[in-house]
């Protein structure tokens, strides 16, 4: 009474607040029914969205460059393509160190298929150069150490050097190069005290011997080493990677390396968009190469064309079905799902056996005498093809969201809407028509999404005006391996889909769909 | 735990048995009357000398490229030997998962001595690929559509004036575009100099736009017979096997135009990164079924040329037919008065600037 402002809380028995120890009991229910979900959360996380995820990182990913030519990227750093001039030695000299490396792993003509995809030729460049970067005249180099001095022969000699402690501050490039030559010994299992260096650690040393400001001493006869090396016949590596392969001299191989040097790109989702990344910036790819754009809408449009032609089937048979007793419905049911029994393949393949200029309708036809046999109809290799034969296979998919709707219609609205002066017409369109409106959307959404991915049927029966995106993405995917392509495109389709959904959510309402 | 423990238990003993009966040795090839050669003339007469070697069939070759990747990415190959076209061969050693090879230390050299590479010759187009057969991709024509004036040129495909018709050509540029570039007017030699230029490609898409409209384009080997022996086509393009089983075993009145047919080749290559005693099996199996003889003896199955020299004069009959093979092989001398032989390396660098022109054209 006397403390008015603090109004009685109520207690539970436990002698705490009672809406504290609500929550708290609510919180253990919910932690304990999450708990419940947990398997299913870490089943779809690991074996849908993962996949999914890893599968559209590559659109960006393009880590191979710089992991395949970390000195050559580094070195192009100073060079612009505008100059048109190719790059500096020094960036040679990088390549070379890299692509020893890349090729002693086999992994340069990976880089050389990446590269392919942006400039043609770089395929064949890196194979070619591939073999013969370590035929390089850099052995006059090695034969003068040897020559001056034989002990540089012996892999011992060097392991020495290598443990100075000035070895590194000294010889900088020898040193990375020789802590590369170390791992790939080591990867090979190979004893590094019995393998010959090779020819490209004696170009490292030369070329470290030419650079030296203060000489310290790493060995003994050293200083007669270093003017020794300064008076030794310089190798241009420009010139031994030009004999390789002359287009290491055009600025647009240099320029599409160092425009894909990042380890990010926008090159595949660009590409996707019928746009490239060229010297001069982002700009569309030439008409002769464009084709994305018009595939997706083309896929977009077929994809609507097959859900209205199947809402226009569907709809009737859905309400023959529910007009019926339950047990004559279930067996037409069994004829509406008796398709699904059978293989994809087999029913596409069937569609071609009717529909192909010498197949069962245009006999019948010619038979009949509508058509002329000389001007037999086309009706497959073209759109017809893929919609009629799409629209048969998706059409279950609509006509099952449909029934199960129709059947919830109590029949007794509409024969009260007649008892009220309704005509026929007026009757459906205005009290049956709008509730079975969910099943048409739930049907549509479910076939237009089905239709959107699809690619054996066009394939089969598509001919070239009938194909969809997803036959774009099953050619980069399994022949031209070319993933990053086909996980951007696989990117836009998605996003296209996620619009689409969020479009029907915003004028149908998504509260608004039943599947029964 | 007692059940658990029991059925583990027993598992391991057959895992165990299972072991010691035999080995399994994963081989991937395009299946049909292909494999059934391969079964006969090498599979099967492989287990026989080796009991403990069970061969399983997998005919995956046509996405072999893609799930090799899938397979070399998730770490764990299960495939042991691929057959694959040499082109892919060339595309799976570039990107490192086929195994490298020294032809001469792993196969058996000739009869007469001569050593594995000198046999196979030029046919090793990468150094991950074992040649096995020379195939050609040719043109079949209906014969009861031509009348009395049979095409002897490959331009007959461009010809819809005097064999009007629709005609099946493979939904790719290679081949096309050098038979287009062939009947524009370009000489022989130079049909690749033409086509690295841009302008030689819009020629060559020009050539082909003039048949546009009367072309079905397939994408599997089996179109073509079927569009023919259905009448769909007056002619088309397809692998010389498949147009031998559909005009001397399936009695079609169809014929090989075999003009400016492109050899190419198919053969093994091992996966990369497979366990040294799986590569020692493998390379055990290789040794046998590559050797002079088996190669020859596929032959009797099917009208592929054998890879090596020395198999060429031991080609006899077909096992069931009896007829002689020699004058239906791709490299018979009356076949091959003009041929071509498929670019790897160009291919290899335009394929995919080529095709995104190509399939950029169609669907225009």
């Amino acid at each position: 009474m006397q403390n008015e402002s603090t109004p009685e809380i109520p207690l539970a028995a436990d002698g705490r607040p009672l809406e504290q120890s609500l929550q708290r009991a609510l919180r253990a229910q919910k932690i304990r029914a999450f708990l419940l979900v947990v398997p299913l959360l870490v089943f779809v996380l690991i074996t849908f969205l993962a996949p999914i995820a890893d599968m559209l990182y590559r659109a960006v990913d393009n880590r191979i460059v710089s992991e395949t030519l970390p000195r050559t990227v580094e070195a192009l750093s100073d060079w612009e393509e505008s100059e048109n001039e190719p790059p500096e030695e020094d960036v040679f000299i990088a390549l070379y160190y890299d692509l020893f490396f890349a090729a002693e792993n086999k992994i340069h003509t990976r880089l050389g298929s990446r590269l392919n995809y942006q400039e043609t030729g770089m395929s064949s460049l890196f194979r070619r150069t591939g073999r013969r970067v370590d035929r390089f005249d850099t052995d006059e180099l090695t034969d003068a150490f040897i020559d001056f001095d034989p002990r540089w022969e012996d892999p011992t000699h060097w392991i020495t050097l290598s443990e100075h402690p000035e070895f590194a501050n000294q010889l900088p490039e020898t040193a990375g190069v020789w802590d590369d030559w170390t791992q790939l010994l080591i990867a090979e299992e190979d004893e590094l005290s019995e393998e010959e260096p090779e020819d490209l650690i004696y170009f490292a040393l030369y070329r470290d011997l030419n650079n030296i400001g203060q000489p310290v001493a790493l060995m003994d006869n050293w200083s007669e080493t270093v003017s020794a090396a300064q008076s030794f016949e310089p190798v241009s590596l420009r010139e031994q990677f030009a004999d390789a392969d002359e287009d290491w001299l055009l600025p647009s191989v240099w320029g599409t390396i160092k425009r894909f040097s990042p380890t990010i790109t926008d090159g595949y989702l660009l590409n996707a968009v019928d746009m490239q990344k060229t010297a001069d910036g982002i700009e569309a790819q030439p008409e002769s190469r464009q084709i994305y754009g018009l595939l997706f809408g083309r896929t977009l449009f077929m994809s609507l064309v097959i859900t209205i032609s199947s809402i226009l089937l569907a709809y009737p048979i859905s309400y023959f079905l529910t007009s019926l007793p339950m047990r004559k419905a279930n067996l037409l049911l069994i004829l509406v799902l008796l398709p699904f029994w059978t293989s994809l393949l087999v029913r596409t393949s069937a569609w071609k056996v009717l529909l192909q200029q010498q197949g069962v309708i245009n006999d019948l036809l010619v038979w009949v005498g509508l058509v002329d046999d000389a001007n037999r109809l086309v009706m497959m290799n073209n759109q017809t093809g893929t919609i009629i034969a799409m629209t048969h296979i998706l059409l279950p998919f609509m006509i099952l969201p449909m029934y199960s709707v129709m059947r919830t219609i109590p029949p007794s609205y509409v024969r009260a809407a007649k008892s009220l002066g309704a005509t026929n017409w007026t009757a459906f369109w205005r009290v049956y028509f709008p509730q079975s409106v969910p099943g048409i959307g739930a049907g549509s959404i479910l076939v237009f999404i089905m239709a959107i991915g699809y690619y054996i049927t066009p394939a089969i029966v598509g001919g070239t005006e009938g194909i969809f995106i997803s036959n774009r993405i099953a050619y980069h995917i399994s022949s031209s391996l070319n993933w990053g392509l086909a996980s951007a495109l696989g990117g836009i389709l998605l996003l296209a889909v996620v619009i689409l959904y969020w479009l029907y959510d915003k004028f149908v309402g998504i509260d608004n769909l039943k599947l029964g | 735990m007692t059940l658990s423990k029991t059925l583990a238990a027993g598992v391991m003993t057959l895992a165990t048995v299972g072991s010691a009966l035999a080995t399994d040795l994963t081989i991937v090839s395009w299946g049909g009357a292909y494999s059934e050669s391969q079964q006969k003339a090498y599979h099967d007469p492989y287990m026989e000398m080796n009991p403990d070697i069970n061969i399983i069939n997998d005919e995956s070759s046509a996405e072999a490229v893609a799930k090799l990747r899938a397979m070399n990415e998730a770490g764990n190959v299960t495939w042991d030997l691929v057959d694959v076209v040499a082109s892919d061969a060339l595309r799976l050693c570039d990107e490192g998962l086929a195994m490298e090879v020294d032809h001469d230390d792993v196969l058996a050299p000739a009869p007469d001595g001569t050593d594995a590479s000198d046999d196979f010759g030029d046919l090793i187009v990468s150094d991950c690929f074992i040649p096995q057969i020379v195939y050609s991709t040719t043109v079949g024509y209906r014969s009861d559509a031509v009348g009395d004036n049979p095409p002897t040129d490959i331009c007959a495909i461009f010809d819809t004036e005097t064999y009007p018709g629709k005609r099946s050509l493979e939904k790719r540029p290679i081949n096309n575009m050098e038979w287009a570039l062939l009947c524009d007017g370009v000489p022989k030699d130079e049909v690749y100099d033409v086509l690295e230029t841009n302008a030689g490609q819009e020629r060559a898409l020009a050539k082909l736009d003039t048949i546009k409209d009367d072309v079905i384009w397939w994408s599997a080997g089996a179109d073509t017979p079927q569009l023919l022996a259905d009448g769909e086509v007056i002619m088309g393009s397809t692998y010389n096997g498949r147009l031998f089983s559909l005009i001397v075993e399936q009695n079609q009145p169809v014929e090989m135009l075999w003009d400016a047919q492109v050899f190419d080749l198919d053969g093994w290559i091992i996966p990369a990164g497979l366990p040294d005693e799986r590569v020692e099996e493998v390379l055990d199996y290789l040794y046998f079924a590559t050797d002079t003889q088996r190669l020859a003896d596929q032959a009797k199955y099917i009208s592929y040329g054998p890879a090596r020299e020395s198999s060429a004069p031991l080609v006899g009959k077909h096992a069931e037919l009896g007829i002689e093979m020699a004058p239906h092989m791709p490299t018979d001398p009356n076949n091959s008065k003009n041929t071509f032989l498929y670019n790897y390396e160009f291919w290899a660098d335009y394929r995919d600037d080529i095709d995104a022109k190509f399939q950029a054209w169609l669907v225009r």
